[in-house]
């Protein structure tokens, strides 16, 4: 029986204003500091090999579930500040904060590190806070978290150490890093402040470039708020043969689960020699939405859910 | 077989020879690491609660429960007595094996009963059901776009979130699994 749930689009119009809002607040941000607006191809002949990210098959190729391999493609040929604000895809991921497609923000920086994405994601969120009215707070459902600069900053290592019943390392070896993360670190991280979670064992890091004189770390951070992930940042990964090594393991981690093994992108790895030193993240705008609109559900911040079509 | 992709809240699993309901189902997926399906589940036998962390190669197999169809009579010292229409055999069911269904027992309404090895452990309603709003606020006109939902009673006496249109004494149809709206009934 198909019933009509119109109504549910016409009770989601403030939502959905505000989305627009932020989405032009946003663009603006990235316009005034002189990065690039860049576009590229949804569907692509070989998505990043990633242990844990499923990409839909699109005919013989992929929907892309990032943009990062061919916004690296431009860095490499010099483009030094460049955005993306667009859809991506990742087969069964669908719960209260996925959507199988999802709308990411993007931004990379040559000759910057991942310290200094830290900074833009703290002017980047309190400009299209002031935008949409919001005065250096948000609330969300019964939470009020300041906005105000500079964010917490916690370790990896430290955040397990006082989060979570065992420490990083123990998680690690038996296998249960992800576990811990989810149900015991990310549900206290940004419940008062915004919290950079930084420095992330180096097999959490696939794409990430290993902190000088600790080749256990790779420079990576995450963005929490309000328990809420938001973001994923890195030194980007510019040695080619370490890149390829890591794609390497993470299609045999496919494999051995039976996943789908995406071809080796050759024309990135041909390219990633001239990168220069970059820094890149990748920001959830339906989550950032969900804050902001302080709505509980991610599906009460689109228009349509793969379910209502 | 179930694998955990095919989890969701209400499925009924075999864990060590006892029957489980999901109660609570989120799925999360921290960055680039595995995906988790975090469950409540309820022994079905003993009510039971504990949580549970599945990951995606997890396997489970389907509890094995008969159903049989029955309808409900009345609540007596918080009993609910269903009755099988072909034998007349009554049976009395607790308020936690009616669970949230108790919102949605309208007079007379048939209900699958769940046995496990001749035990009832619950109901199923079916999915749909009309009711009568018993209670609500009037419509200010005009107010159709404010983004707002307004709260409703039905005749068992369960209130729920409704379109701001629906007034006083229409019937609406519910999802008696979600216990959400779903349309207005005409007629």
């Amino acid at each position: 029986m198909i019933e009509d749930d119109s109504w549910k689009l016409t009770v989601r119009a403030d939502t959905l204003r505000l989305r627009a809002r932020m989405i032009r607040a946003i663009r603006r941000f990235f316009l005034d500091r002189n990065f690039l607006e860049i576009e590229t191809p949804l569907r692509i002949p070989a998505p990043a090999p990633e242990s844990h990210i499923d990409a839909v098959a699109s005919g013989a190729w992929f929907l892309h579930t990032s943009p990062e391999l061919c916004m690296k493609r431009l860095l490499a040929a010099g483009y030094s500040r460049i955005f993306q604000i667009c859809k991506c895809f990742r087969a069964g991921e669908r719960g209260d904060r996925h959507l199988p497609e999802f709308t990411m923000l993007e931004w990379y920086r040559a000759g910057a590190d991942y310290r200094i994405l830290m900074d833009d994601c703290e002017a980047l969120i309190n400009t299209v806070a002031r935008e949409i009215g919001l005065d250096g707070v948000v609330s969300w459902q019964g939470r009020r978290i300041g906005l105000e600069a500079p964010w917490k900053r916690i370790s990896v290592r430290d955040a397990f150490a006082r989060y979570a019943t065992i420490s990083a390392a123990e998680a690690l070896s038996t296998d249960r890093f992800d576990e811990l993360l989810a149900c015991e670190v990310e549900p206290r991280l940004g419940m008062d402040v915004p919290v950079f979670l930084y420095d992330y064992p180096v097999e959490q890091g696939a794409l990430a470039r290993v902190t000088e004189g600790d080749p256990g770390i790779a420079e990576r951070f995450e963005l929490y708020i309000a328990g809420m992930e938001l973001a994923n940042a890195f030194s980007e990964l510019i040695d080619a043969g370490e890149q390829r090594r890591r794609f390497e393991e993470a299609s045999r981690n496919r494999q051995r689960k039976g996943s789908p093994v995406y071809p080796m992108p050759e024309r990135f790895l041909q390219a990633l020699p001239r990168m220069s030193p970059s820094a890149g993240i990748a920001l959830g705008v339906d989550r950032l939405v969900m804050l902001f609109a302080d709505k509980p559900r991610i599906d009460d911040v689109v228009a349509f859910t793969p379910e209502s079509l | 077989m179930y694998t955990a992709s095919d989890l969701r809240k209400g499925l009924r699993i075999k864990i060590e020879n006892d029957p489980y309901i999901l109660t609570e189902f989120n799925f999360v997926k921290p960055g680039k690491g595995q995906a988790l399906y975090r469950c409540k589940l309820k022994n079905m036998v003993n009510g039971n609660q504990f949580e549970r962390t599945f990951r995606s190669v997890d396997v489970f197999e389907a509890a094995d429960l008969q159903e049989k169809r029955m309808q409900y009579l009345y609540k007596e010292e918080g009993k609910y007595c269903f009755m099988d229409n072909e034998s007349y055999e009554q049976i009395f069911l607790s308020e936690d094996q009616v669970g949230e269904a108790k919102n949605f027992l309208l007079d007379n309404i048939e209900a699958e009963i769940l046995l496990f090895e001749d035990r009832p452990l619950g109901i199923s309603l079916p999915n749909f059901i009309d009711v009568i709003v018993t209670k609500a606020d009037p419509w200010a006109k005009g107010d159709s776009v404010s983004g707002n939902t307004k709260p409703v009673t039905i005749q068992t006496g369960y209130q729920l979130q409704v379109p701001p249109f629906i007034e006083e004494g229409e019937k609406i149809r519910i999802d008696t699994r979600s216990g959400e709206y779903l349309t207005r009934v005409k007629g």
